[in-house]
């Protein structure tokens, strides 16, 4: 293939080899993976690539038997596998290293390295051979950590060094890597990349996922790209294949046909968000949205645009700046005080911050706007809580079988829109959207941009955050990006296209010949 | 029809399919049925068992007994409730209880009744808004804390009492703790009052659906605009009022302020709202169930009393109830 195995290295013994097999699998209201068919040989560090949503972490929870596939296979050296949990994966040579690692914090280097097979007589744990051999293992990576150490007190990149060892402490022959540079410095980034080179080198397989660009460059040689849960392309070899033919097809051309866009007019100022400064954000952030605007904030995970959201909205307490709803300064301390000013959040984590999950679809719905319709602001009234809710269930047309099954029983489509129901009782003047059709289908998806664009004719200023690029390129009126805290590009709908906005949310830039496009705003 | 062209916004309610309604089975009426009053029907049932097996039982002074034996869980458990309900749980209402008693006695007897009622509802308060404010505002686990003020608080007990049950001499206090009205002693009034009360607070009120919401997602409810910080120091100063209450009103059925009143009561009031049906993990919970909770545990301790099961069974009883309760709740949730 591509990427050749310099010939003075010693030759693998083995050459292993990895293949999807037409899997699919579906989660209630989402079809995750589609007929996903691949072959991943070693030699090779093989990219899996796509926009958050694709289907990159379902595969590799089906890899690491933490999913069961609905139909399909994995094909590891020539024999069908479907992993039934994740010991059975493991006992199959296969090791998944997530960005959130598995280790137990609280015990020694050691101890993690054989948790589950400690060297043992009678059941007494053997101390010296699970030191000696935990050493031997650690010495095998190059790598000068104590076994003796608690995993708690070593930084993240040797953490991660540990969970490296472990999987080769089981001798895995597929080794999956998700996002393994996001919280690394450069020298720690290519400490790690010499080390996958090695693991190349040993003739394993090597599945590397990420969205960043840069990376897969430098170090597969040999991609694949998903898009809505569909094997769009694998490109065996990278030497011919430019970055822009990758953000090509993990975009895909078929933006409008779930859009649906039409320009609206735009009024005043809705929002004026002047200089605000807090944790997560790495310099001090302004921008404005319109009356009838929608404005769209893109970059990846950790640039800082929950934070943002979460500043804005009171949820988390700014450390200055000032915020201003229809040309009026207001003081926001806390998520009531938006509320009361007209400026209501979709939270990003449905399931631990928008819904009440053991609480009804009603109560869901309620939660918020009772207190304009409940005597006093304090009494119940259960006839007008009905009609409250019947009323926005239907107009946003909510499939749940009654007002009171629990919300929790519902699709995340229609999860999402009884949390956007909760805010339409009020008197709305922002709405700040943060990843709102994250995990949900493409018919709920262009039901929800159309109540979006409803509630910005109405006057409603949008702010929405996204990480699908097609998202941000075909709901909003203009872009803004962000990298890594702070807001670095402010571009109108006509001027943003999707390899733009993508170089400029990247951290590490791309060798940049391209210029950044005008309206970029240095901060 | 696509939410692409929205119809305007019917005011009509009734065209909404209550598909639930409609497609109801044998099958999901029963379950509806066992799920909203399942536990009601249990305590019928070991009711309607031991008035037939247990000779004495259904007798009037057996009732007001059995009435009686449950008032202090009944009352406490009202506020429980809330906390449960709010996804928290309070371990210091044994202490509470004693406390106040103690408070109660010493101010009655220097001060008079009303003053002595007062005070011991107020300390409970007190100790309950100190448990709120470490809790909701300082952010500590809430069984670290109250099992730390249980501890405090039991130790301020003895202090004041200098170990010695006080002896109350105002007989009017008594009373509060032993009239008959309309042929039913005082204290089981109070628990009916707490009751309505707080049944009506937790479902008819604004603050009781806040509370739920609490308990079924903390953050999703804070970004909803609930006060939750408000919310729980709230619910955590009525937990120690009304354990407060419920100290005077114990101290009035025995005439005395003891300082060793309570022990193991918070795990008593705890077990019956779960045994009722409410959710350990919060979100979950309905003044039945704690009515219905306390009256079984009540009955079935009242039957074995009856039947000279010696205290030693009666222990292993109340705890293999408890686990059955909890097994058939998780089979319900299947």
């Amino acid at each position: 293939m591509a990427e050749p195995v310099s010939d003075d290295i010693q030759q693998p013994e083995t050459s292993h080899q990895l293949r999807f097999d037409a899997i699919c699998k579906t989660f209630p209201g989402v079809r995750a993976l589609d007929r996903v068919g691949f072959e991943v040989t070693a030699g090779t560090v093989h990219a899996l690539m796509g926009e958050n949503g694709a289907g990159k972490s379902t595969l590799l929870k089906i890899l690491a038997g933490a999913h069961r596939p609905d139909s399909g296979n994995l094909v590891i050296d020539g024999e069908p596998h479907v992993f039934q949990s994740t010991a059975q994966a493991l006992h199959a040579g296969v090791a998944v290293i997530y960005q959130e690692l598995h280790l137990v914090p609280e015990m020694t280097v050691a101890e993690n390295l054989y948790l589950g097979r400690l060297p043992a007589s009678r059941g007494w744990v053997r101390g010296r051979e699970l030191q000696k051999k935990a050493r031997a293992q650690l010495a095998a990576l190059g790598e000068e950590i104590s076994p003796h150490a608690k995993v708690s007190s070593l930084p993240l990149a040797q953490q991660q060094m540990v969970e490296i060892a472990k999987a080769l402490a089981r001798d895995a022959r597929v080794i999956a890597f998700d996002e393994p540079t996001s919280s690394l410095s450069s020298r720690e980034v290519d400490r790690l990349f010499t080390i996958i080179a090695r693991l190349r080198d040993e003739g394993r397989v090597i599945l590397y996922v990420t969205h960043r660009l840069d990376e897969v460059f430098r170090i597969c040689g040999a991609a694949t790209v998903l898009r809505d849960g569909r094997h769009v392309e694998t490109f065996p070899s990278l030497a011919n294949t430019s970055p822009a033919t990758i953000v090509n097809r993990m975009v895909g051309r078929s933006i409008d046909d779930v859009f649906h866009y039409t320009p609206r007019p735009r009024g005043s100022k809705a929002l004026d968000v002047k200089e605000i400064a807090g944790s997560g954000l790495s310099a001090p952030v302004s921008l404005s949205v319109a009356q009838r605007e929608i404005v769209g904030i893109f970059g990846l995970v950790g640039a800082g645009r929950t934070e943002l959201l979460k500043l804005i909205y009171g949820a988390t307490r700014p450390r200055s700046g000032q915020i201003e709803v229809d040309g009026k300064t207001v003081h926001i301390r806390s998520p009531g005080d938006a509320i009361a000013k007209g400026v209501v959040l979709c939270p990003e984590d449905r399931k631990n911050q928008g819904i009440i999950p053991v609480r009804s679809v009603m109560e869901n719905l309620n939660i918020s706007s009772r207190r304009h319709f409940s005597p006093l602001g304090f009494i119940i009234n259960s006839t007008r809580e009905r009609a409250n809710a019947a009323r926005y269930v239907q107009r946003l047309n909510v499939k749940t079988p009654s007002l009171s099954q629990l919300i929790v029983n519902l699709s995340g489509g229609n999860q999402q829109k009884v949390i956007l129901g909760r805010w339409l009782g009020e008197k709305l003047k922002v709405l700040l959207l943060d990843e709102p059709t994250r995990g949900i289908d493409v018919g709920a998806k262009s039901e929800i941009y159309s109540i979006i664009y409803q509630l910005a004719a109405t006057g409603v200023g949008v702010l929405l955050v996204s990480s699908e690029l097609p998202e941000v390129l075909g709901v909003c009126d203009r872009v803004l990006v962000m990298r890594q805290g702070r807001l670095v590009a402010d571009m109108p709908r006509d001027r943003a296209d999707a390899e733009a906005v993508l170089r400029l949310a990247l951290p590490i830039q791309l060798n940049s010949d391209t210029a950044v496009p005008s309206g970029a705003c240095a901060s | 029809m696509t939410a692409a062209n929205l119809p305007p916004d019917p005011q009509a309610t009734s065209n909404l399919p209550d598909g639930s309604a409609m497609r109801t089975s044998r099958f999901s009426m029963i379950r509806s049925v066992w799920d909203s009053a399942g536990m009601l029907l249990l305590f019928l049932l070991v009711f309607i068992v031991c008035s037939v097996a247990v000779p004495d039982f259904l007798t009037r002074n057996n009732m007001i007994g059995l009435s009686l034996s449950v008032t202090t869980v009944g009352i406490v458990g009202c506020t429980m409730l809330f906390c449960l309900a709010s996804g928290d749980f309070d371990l210091s209402v044994g202490s509470v209880l004693a406390l106040a008693g103690v408070v109660a006695a010493i101010v009655t007897n220097s001060h008079g009744m009303v003053l002595g009622l007062l005070a011991g509802c107020c300390a409970g308060a007190a100790v309950g808004a100190v448990n709120g404010l470490v809790i909701a505002g300082l952010g500590i686990n809430a069984l670290i804390a109250t099992l730390a003020t249980m501890q405090i608080v039991r130790g301020l007990a003895y202090i004041l009492s200098d170990g010695n049950s006080i002896g109350i001499a105002d007989m009017r206090f008594l009373q509060l703790g032993n009239a008959m009205i309309a042929g039913t002693p005082a204290p089981v009034w109070i628990m009916a009052a707490c009751f309505v009360f707080f049944g009506l607070l937790l479902h008819k009120t604004v603050f009781g659906r806040n509370t739920l919401a609490i308990g079924g997602n903390r953050e999703a409810a804070r970004l909803a605009g609930i006060n939750v910080t408000r919310s729980k120091i709230i619910i955590f100063a009525m937990q120690g009022l009304v354990a407060g209450l419920a100290g005077v009103v114990s101290a009035a059925q025995t005439g005395l302020g003891d300082p060793k009143e309570g022990q193991g009561l918070e795990l008593r009031v705890i077990s019956a709202c779960v045994l009722g049906g409410v959710s350990l993990t919060g979100g979950i919970g309905t003044i039945l169930a704690v009515i219905v909770g306390a009256l079984i545990m009540g009955t079935v301790q009242n039957a074995m009393d009856l039947k000279n099961v010696p205290t030693f069974y009666q222990y292993v009883a109340s705890g293999l109830i408890l686990l059955a309760a909890v097994l058939l709740d998780r089979l319900k949730r299947r």
